[in-house]
């Protein structure tokens, strides 16, 4: 899950890290009372929304007066904002963060995630903060230190100073970093973090280190710990869809082609689509039932499906194991009559009550395509929305 | 032979009384030499009890040491699984097979660190298969897990996967063709996670009665480029791959918590290239795993 980068910036600051004052702001009328209250002279008005490269697509400005304030606010506010992360479309701005104006001497990076090979927390920094983290990794990537973090012992010291002498920090602000570093691990740590980026991150001109920037994200697994988190999740933010889906706790994600897929498993969801792009057609989502698919939960597939008029056609492939294939034929047959299909259906069953399930399909009267193994199922459905 | 299990493998289940639990306790139990093997329940609060006619302990300490079970199964809900799988490691069981899904990811990374300093200080090793996985099976003698039962067939190919149903994928098509599993095995779609594909590959290698491996991968993490290197080194049998996640786009999570695309190295094309390079044989289409595999014996 993700948040804001001013939800961010509170989390920072009740773990002690120094942020800029700010104020978010909803409307403009809003934004300029915000500027009043921080008193300036210098703001800065900042686009929220969950995707990076803000700056860059122009949602990022400096204001100098309270009338600067009032236009920009007005500019930023409701664009579509558009970023390497946002897709083709960008994302529409409904919410500001009005900040006080920083005294920028040196950009750094520093980001926390978690390490799958060495199974530890690692720290990434770098002196060439500000820009696209993956673009330094790409081109000097000698300007990336990484430290691993062993979640028994925690921070030490000595890593904290090696991080800062790795990304040359000047002597005088290495005190501060040190403590940085332990209040971000321990910041990582206790939020069930998956992803905590603070880029840039400004040593200014009297030695001080503040987090001008502050991405999360969540491990959706550790919510349930966390309501405080929960509640600073905004919808406008995701995709109404994969909202939808969640609710009946089902994986969905909206894709650019036109075949539908309904698959149980995620493994086997993302190979149907890979054989529907072999075949030479684009799939549409991918959607895991999971392992109790009922005839309700097939339904409301269906419907989040079909909502999508891209779609020309349907893929369903079921490997029955402890889910029964005629379950699943029955949550098939009511799913397209309910939907009242209008879009080629093609069924590929395997597993347990294999045969069963083709019967009640064959039986339904619906012109549903059947199909043995999932190449051949693909191959059908290519066919039919050509 | 086969890995890890066989018929003579004695079994613990934490998370027993649950409704997933005695569902697949009973499944095992009815599948090949499952009555003889499944001979332990753990639950504290229902200690002395009996579910399908299996003890139930107060401690996988006391269900090891009273029934002389090695290995034990995980069903415990999210929340209280990984202290489930510090249990099996603290009673020195040789194999913890956590079946939970959606375990917080920090809790994992405590629980393996434990693990890893226990082993460093010279404490018993127990292997982690899991979390988030179906289980494995060593057809006609012990299904540890909630695979269907029914569409594996004895044999001598390994399977091993990350995923679930694409695990049964190519096991069907192995038995459709008449080729028979020695072992197959879940290693689960977490990111942080116990056994990994270059572990199975390795007990593959070494197993005499397994003659070639079908290794299914997908998007996300390095566990797929690193096993391909140990196997251009050392693997001495054929081995047929595929890599799910072609079409899957960067920074969405595809169902598992680890399926995700997150540098550039970890794509499905980057992965079936490294494999191809280290002498695999790949696939892009995952309807022909069996045939290709029945190409190279």
């Amino acid at each position: 899950m993700k948040i804001h980068e001013y939800q961010g910036k509170e989390i920072l600051k009740k773990f002690g890290v120094a942020v800029p004052r700010g104020i978010p702001a909803f409307t403009v009328e809003e934004a300029v009372e915000a500027a009043k209250q921080l008193g300036g002279p210098v703001w800065v008005v900042k686009a929220q929304i969950h995707a990076g490269g803000r700056g860059k697509g122009g949602g990022v400005k400096v204001a100098k007066s309270l009338d600067d304030v009032k236009t920009l606010a007005g500019q930023i506010l409701g664009m579509q904002l558009k970023t390497h992360q946002t897709g083709p479309e960008g994302q529409k701005v409904r919410r500001l963060y009005i900040e006080d104006g920083a005294d920028i001497q040196k950009e750094y990076y520093i980001s926390l995630v978690t390490d799958r090979a060495s199974q530890k927390v690692a720290f990434i920094a770098s002196s060439e903060g500000g820009m696209d983290i993956e673009e330094v990794a790409h081109s000097t990537p000698e300007k990336i230190v990484k430290i691993f973090i062993d979640p028994l012992a925690g921070v030490t010291d000595a890593q904290a100073k090696d991080l800062a002498k790795g990304i040359t920090l000047p002597e005088d602000s290495v005190p501060q970093f040190v403590d940085l570093c332990k209040k971000l691990y321990t910041c990582y740590m206790e939020t069930d973090a998956s992803l905590v980026e603070i880029n840039p991150l400004n040593r200014d001109s009297k030695g001080n280190i503040v987090a001008l920037d502050a991405k999360f994200n969540f491990d959706s697994n550790a919510l349930f710990r966390h309501p405080e988190i929960v509640a600073l999740r905004d919808l406008d933010e995701e995709d109404a869809d994969e909202i939808e889906a969640s609710k009946f706790d089902l994986a969905y994600i909206s894709l650019d082609g036109n075949i539908g897929c309904l698959v149980n498993g995620a493994g086997l969801a993302m190979a149907t689509m890979d054989t529907i792009k072999l075949f030479g057609a684009e799939p549409a989502n991918f959607l895991d039932v999971g392992g109790g698919a009922t005839t309700e939960k097939v339904t409301e597939a269906f419907k989040i499906m079909l909502k999508n008029p891209k779609v020309k056609g349907i893929l369903v492939n079921i490997f029955g194991g402890i889910m029964k294939c005629d379950t699943i034929a029955n949550g098939v047959v009511t799913a397209a009559r309910e939907t009242k299909l209008s879009v080629p259906l093609v069924v590929r069953m395997k597993g347990t009550n294999e045969d069963l399930g083709k019967q009640i399909l064959k039986d339904s009267g619906l012109p549903i395509i059947s199909a043995d193994s999932m190449a051949e199922a693909a191959q059908k459905i290519v066919a039919a929305v050509k | 032979m086969s890995i890890y299990i066989n018929k003579n493998t004695k079994v613990i289940t934490q998370g027993i009384t649950g409704k997933t639990g005695q569902f697949h306790t009973e499944k095992c139990q009815e599948y090949a030499n499952g009555k003889e093997c499944f001979v332990a329940g753990v639950n504290p609060k229902k200690a002395g009890e009996k579910i399908f006619d299996i003890p139930i302990f107060g401690s996988v300490k006391e269900a090891a040491s009273e029934t002389g079970a090695t290995v034990s199964v995980i069903y415990v809900p999210p929340a209280g699984a990984a202290a489930a799988i510090w249990e099996a490691v603290e009673a020195d069981l040789d194999l913890a097979i956590c079946i939970t899904e959606g375990i917080p990811v920090r809790d994992m990374l405590e629980v393996r660190n434990r693990m890893k300093a226990k082993e460093a200080a010279g404490g018993k090793k127990t292997l982690l298969l899991g979390p988030n996985c179906p289980g494995l099976i060593t057809p006609d003698e012990i299904k540890i897990g909630i695979m269907p039962g029914h569409i594996h067939r004895k044999g001598r190919i390994g399977v091993v996967s990350r995923s679930g149903t694409l695990t049964y994928e190519a096991v069907a098509q192995l038995t459709e063709i008449g080729l028979g599993q020695s072992s197959a095995v879940g290693i689960g779609g977490d990111p942080i996670n116990g056994l990994k594909h270059i572990d199975v590959m390795k007990a593959f290698n070494d197993d005499p009665d397994t003659d070639a491996v079908i290794m299914i991968g997908e998007i996300g993490g390095p566990d797929e480029a690193e096993a391909a290197l140990w196997c251009k080194a050392n693997m001495k049998k054929p081995i047929v791959g595929f890599i799910a996640g072609v079409t899957a786009p960067p920074g969405k999570r595809m169902g598992h918590a680890g399926a995700l695309i997150s540098g550039g190295a970890d794509t499905a094309d980057a992965k079936l290239a490294i494999m191809e390079e280290c002498g695999f044989k790949v696939t892009r289409n995952p309807s022909e795993m069996g045939k290709l595999l029945k190409a190279l014996l």
